[in-house]
């Protein structure tokens, strides 16, 4: 049975409609990332698949339940990372961590919850005084202390600087690593390529494309762009077989600055969210 | 998979309300609006209006009962409405928490700050107006269940009217205007002998005159003062009625209008 199973997921605000019919299937133990741009209806999707917000229509389920419907027991097996989060102000870092902890069966050792985020020289400051990147540790913190089956993330590492956001990936790997089934939403192309297993690509509330990071929207089978230097200039042509093309203009010698590309991830991104 | 049980509700209910205490403490606006400003009122206007020990004794007993709505029904309200904001709610709303473990918390948190501001208030009655502390074993006793259930019931309309507000902002409104307006129809500062009888009646419809009422009956230099009274009597079984019926539409109007976030819908 797969950890999640949504289709035709829909919910409108007002007049406008923020998710309109998502299909999502992610195994278990499968890193997934839902990449999108602002808007696009990931918190929206997410926050039902939590339990959180209410639907209008489709059919969803989160470990076997409905997650407008389940109770302590399938909150127990869910860690869940919010996009925003300013509470905890008035509590130390080690005091959060071990308050939750008291919320599961069989938790997590704080003290190991607080080094592994790389909390632990903040383990005494409060949660309101922490830089915007250790807030989101703390959070991450809070979300793995009842050892979930399933994690949520969504934009865990919006604001992060290049060396948080590595540490970070790490910490995802590990848990990934121990079994945990996470579903992540990002607008970073590089997180989602460095991750996940599976992405899909939400824009204007719809699955635009899905697919591993390496084939996305067919990127694997695109046209190549060849690209050398005759004495003409720069020449460029685009195919479907590069080692034909190249083959044909090499029998009248040497090409000088050869190139064969295929679209990065971001170009094939961007093109399927414009 | 293990099925180790999940924690009780209590011990959990216990452990948040450790927690809330933690929180509540450490920011000074409590320290300074919710335990102090009942004494405050009291040192000041008690200057003014306080001319012989009846009287006293008669002010603390309803300044009391002023301060536990003020903790209960406007405090926690608020707070609630702060959890709501800051995303609280929503956090524990995503761990296996019952939501009844969250209230027991709250209640554990407005029962001792509302004893913290009792106490401090009774301190400055004793030091400043000579204020008598009763004696009596039953005194006493009538003053911790009217106390408990004057606390319960309003934290759990305070609860309730927290799922009005939309922000901390207009959370302040919402819950001051009632409370200020009872405390008018409900003895606090003016004697509801001296209200017309359709704002006494009102008055009579709202917790805080029978806590009010309760604590005068603690507090009174003797039984005879009954007959300042409205209905010249502590009337202590419709006290124990009246706050019996709030809780029960409290815990009726919460399990109807509680939100756990601003956005669930
Ligand atoms: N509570 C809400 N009320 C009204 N509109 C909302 C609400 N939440 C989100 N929206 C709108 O729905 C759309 C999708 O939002 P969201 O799911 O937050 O997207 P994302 O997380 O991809 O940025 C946006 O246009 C947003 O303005
Ligand atoms: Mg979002």
């Amino acid at each position: 049975m797969n950890a999640i199973r949504v289709r035709g997921l829909k919910k409108a605000y007002k007049d406008h409609q923020a998710v309109a019919g998502v299909d999502l299937d992610v195994a278990r133990g499968e890193v997934f990332a839902v990449l999108g741009p602002n808007g696009a209806g990931k918190t929206t999707s997410v926050e039902i698949l939590e339990g959180h917000r209410d639907r209008d229509a489709g059919e969803v389920s989160v470990l076997g339940a409905d997650p407008a419907k389940a109770g302590r027991e399938w909150r127990a097996k869910l860690g869940i990372v919010l996009q925003s989060a300013t509470d905890a102000a008035n509590l130390t870092v080690r005091e959060a961590v071990h308050h939750y902890a008291k919320y599961y069966a069989d938790p997590r050792d704080p003290e190991e919850v607080i080094d592994l985020v790389g909390l632990t020289e903040k383990a005494k400051s409060r949660g309101g005084t922490l830089s915007g990147g250790q807030r989101r540790r703390l959070d991450v913190a809070l979300g793995i202390i009842g050892r979930p089956e399933l994690m949520f993330l969504d934009e865990p590492t919006t604001g992060f600087d290049p060396e948080a956001r590595r540490q970070f990936w790490s910490l995802i790997k590990r848990l990934a690593a121990e079994g945990t089934t996470i579903l992540l939403t990002t607008h970073y192309l590089d997180e989602a390529e460095a991750l996940a297993d599976r992405v899909a690509v939400l824009a204007g509330g719809r699955v635009v494309a899905e697919g591993t990071p390496q084939t996305l929207g067919g990127r694997a089978h695109a046209d190549a762009t060849v690209r050398w230097l005759s004495d003409r200039g720069h020449q460029e042509i685009r195919t479907a077989e590069p080692t034909k093309t190249i083959a044909e203009l090499s029998r009248h010698g040497e090409l000088a600055e050869l190139t064969v590309t295929r679209p990065s991830l971001e170009d094939v991104y961007l093109e399927l969210i414009a | 998979m293990t099925t180790a049980t999940l924690p009780g509700t209590l011990s959990l209910g216990l452990s948040r309300g450790a927690t809330e205490l933690r929180e509540f403490f450490r920011q000074k606006e409590n320290l300074i609006f919710t335990i102090s400003l009942p004494a405050l009122l009291m040192l000041l206007l008690g200057t003014v209006y306080v001319k012989e020990a009846a009287a006293a004794q008669m002010f603390a007993a309803s300044m009391i009962g002023a301060g536990i709505i003020s903790t209960s029904f406007v405090g926690l309200g608020m707070s609630v409405v702060a959890d709501r904001e800051d995303g609280t709610l929503k956090r524990l709303r995503g761990t296996p928490m019952p939501f009844t473990s969250y209230f027991i918390g709250k209640i554990v948190l407005v029962f001792v700050s509302s004893l913290f501001e009792a106490v401090l208030l009774l301190a400055v009655g004793v030091l400043r107006f000579d204020l008598e502390l009763p004696t009596s074993a039953e005194k006493w006793l009538t003053f911790a269940w009217v106390f408990t259930l004057g606390v319960i019931a309003c934290s759990l309309i305070g609860v309730a009217l927290s799922s009005i507000a939309k922000s901390t902002r207009n959370a302040a409104g919402v819950l001051n205007l009632p409370y200020i307006v009872l405390q008018f129809l409900s003895g606090v500062f003016i004697m509801q002998t001296a209200l017309p009888e359709s704002l006494r009646t009102a008055g009579s419809l709202f917790p805080l005159k029978w806590v009010c009422q309760g604590f005068r009956s603690v507090f009174a230099l003797n039984d005879d003062y009954a007959v300042m009274e409205a209905a010249g009597s502590w009337e202590l079984g419709k006290v124990a009625l009246v706050l019996g019926a709030w809780t029960i539409v409290g815990l009726v109007l919460v399990g109807r209008t509680f939100r756990w976030s601003n956005t669930s819908r």
